[in-house]
Order: C-alpha cells, then sequence, then structure tokens
C-alpha cells in the first residue's frame, strides 16, 4: 500500500525563538494547539507537546549551555494522521554527533539516590517515530516525526 | 508556581493550581513544595488534578520534591491526568510514588 501520510501536509506553525525555557512553553503551546486544528485529540497532542519540548529543553541547557542569547527555529507540517517537526539551532554539537540513545532510568536505588533527570531522550524516543539529526555548519537539525496513534486506527481501517 | 494546602491533617493535601509543571517552573515547584510541607504530616499527598502537561524536568522537581521530605515522611500523588500519568508510567515512575486515583481515595488509606 503507498504511503499517503505525507498527502495533504500543510505548515502547521513556524516560530523562532530565544533559548530560554519561558519561550520553549511558548512554543510547545502553540503548536499542540496547532496540531488541535488538525483533528488531533488531547492525547497525541499531550505527547507531541512533550516531544518537542524535551527537545527544545535539550538545546537550551546542553546546545546552548543555558545562555538565553540562542536562537532556535521551529516548523511543524502536519496532516491528520502525522506531524513533522523541524529543529534547528546553532549552539553546539549532540556529543559525538550523535543523538543520545535514551536508555531507560535505572531505578534501582535508594529513594535518596533516584535521579531528578535524564528522562528527556528516552520520553523522546518513545513517542517519536522517526529521529534524524545532522550536523552541518555550525547547525544542529533535528526532524522530529509523530504519529497521531488515534487517527491512524481509524485511516487504517480498510472499511 | 501556586499551591494551596487543601488539607492541614496528616495526609496533609496540597493542590498544585498551575496547569503545567516544565523546565520554566521546575526550581519554583521543588522549592514551594519543600516550603508548604508540614513537619507533623507522616504523608504528603501532590494533588495533580489541574495539571495538563509535565515534562521531564518538572518529573525530576516532583523527585527532588519527594527527597526533601524529612525521615519518616511520604510523598503520594493524586488526580493524575492521563498526559501525567503516562509519562509516569513510561519512565516507571509509577513504581516509585504511590499514585491515587482521587483525592479522596488519597485521604481514605495508606496503600493504592
Amino acid at each position: 500500500m503507498p504511503d499517503r501520510s505525507e498527502e495533504g501536509a500543510r505548515l502547521a506553525f513556524e516560530m523562532t525563538l530565544d533559548s530560554t525555557p519561558a519561550e520553549v512553553r511558548r512554543a510547545v503551546d502553540r503548536a499542540q494547539r496547532a496540531l488541535g486544528r488538525f483533528g488531533w485529540c488531547e492525547e497525541p497532542r499531550r505527547a507531541a507537546e512533550l516531544v518537542l519540548a524535551e527537545a527544545l529543553n535539550n538545546i537550551v541547557e546542553h546546545a546552548y549551555g543555558e545562555s538565553p542569547e540562542g536562537r532556535i527555529h521551529v516548523a511543524l507540517t502536519a496532516t491528520a494522521v502525522q506531524a513533522d517537526l523541524v529543529v534547528c539551532d546553532c549552539g553546539g554539537a549532540m556529543p559525538d554527533g550523535r543523538l543520545p540513545p535514551g536508555e531507560p532510568v535505572d531505578l534501582e536505588m535508594g529513594l535518596h539516590d533516584l535521579p531528578e533527570g535524564g528522562f528527556g531522550w528516552y520520553l523522546i524516543r518513545r513517542l517519536a517515530d522517526r529521529l534524524v539529526y545532522r550536523r552541518c555548519g555550525g547547525h544542529n537539525r533535528l526532524e522530529i516525526r509523530i504519529r497521531n496513534a488515534v487517527a491512524r486506527g481509524s485511516a487504517d481501517d480498510p472499511a | 508556581m501556586q499551591l494551596t494546602i487543601t488539607e492541614a491533617g496528616d495526609p496533609q493535601i496540597i493542590r498544585v493550581e498551575d496547569g503545567r509543571i516544565d523546565s520554566a517552573v521546575a526550581i519554583q515547584f521543588k522549592d514551594a513544595v519543600r516550603e508548604a510541607v508540614s513537619a507533623s504530616a507522616t504523608r504528603v499527598v501532590l494533588d495533580l488534578g489541574h495539571v495538563e502537561f509535565i515534562d521531564s524536568s518538572g518529573l525530576g522537581a516532583i523527585v527532588a520534591a519527594m527527597k526533601g521530605l524529612s525521615q519518616g515522611q511520604r510523598l503520594d500523588l493524586a488526580a493524575l491526568r492521563p498526559m501525567v500519568d503516562k509519562v509516569f508510567r513510561m519512565t516507571r515512575m509509577d513504581t516509585i510514588f504511590v499514585i491515587h486515583d482521587t483525592v479522596e481515595a488519597a485521604q481514605g488509606g495508606s496503600g493504592n
């Protein structure tokens, strides 16, 4: 069966933001509301919001090292069944030039040694369907595809 | 970050009034919970019924708030909305915290 998932994809939202948590919050809220206009219901919309939030938080904290001077560009193209995010920044490269593995965080320890972070890439990898990272010319480019699990169920139904 | 102590006894119930616990408020959240916790409560329940979104920073802040409790105190969670519940399950943090379906259930007993 041909992949028609990209048919009719339109730009849902585009924004250039400063590398601050407040701007990240504004961007992810706009992205999830944009998906609502493509018929995405609450649960997959929030999942997409989380993936984008984790990707942007990572850029703010690591690529730009918490400096608010950085700029990040986000573009979201969507259909009712899938969302494609392209996130670009001019911060530092990913360690070893590749995406973190996103292993599950080990919780087998005393309560007072529990980790207070490190869940971000694990969540991204659990929720995204496709991730492509490229470093070129001092830029980071991350492509994230997220399927609308709810819509896909009905779209795949031959009836 | 606004918190309301809706029940001052034991368990003490603290309601999170903000709709988001994310990286923009994670540190304030952790500090606000630590400040709100009553020294005399053996069990503290965070009512997350108003929280629509949590990210990994928010999750870390809840862990940090739990670590800030005194010995003999326990932090439970209640009334998780679907998105928040999903994040706890995916990260297996649901195995660390006692999670109650409702605040009433949290008041009723010490178990799930």
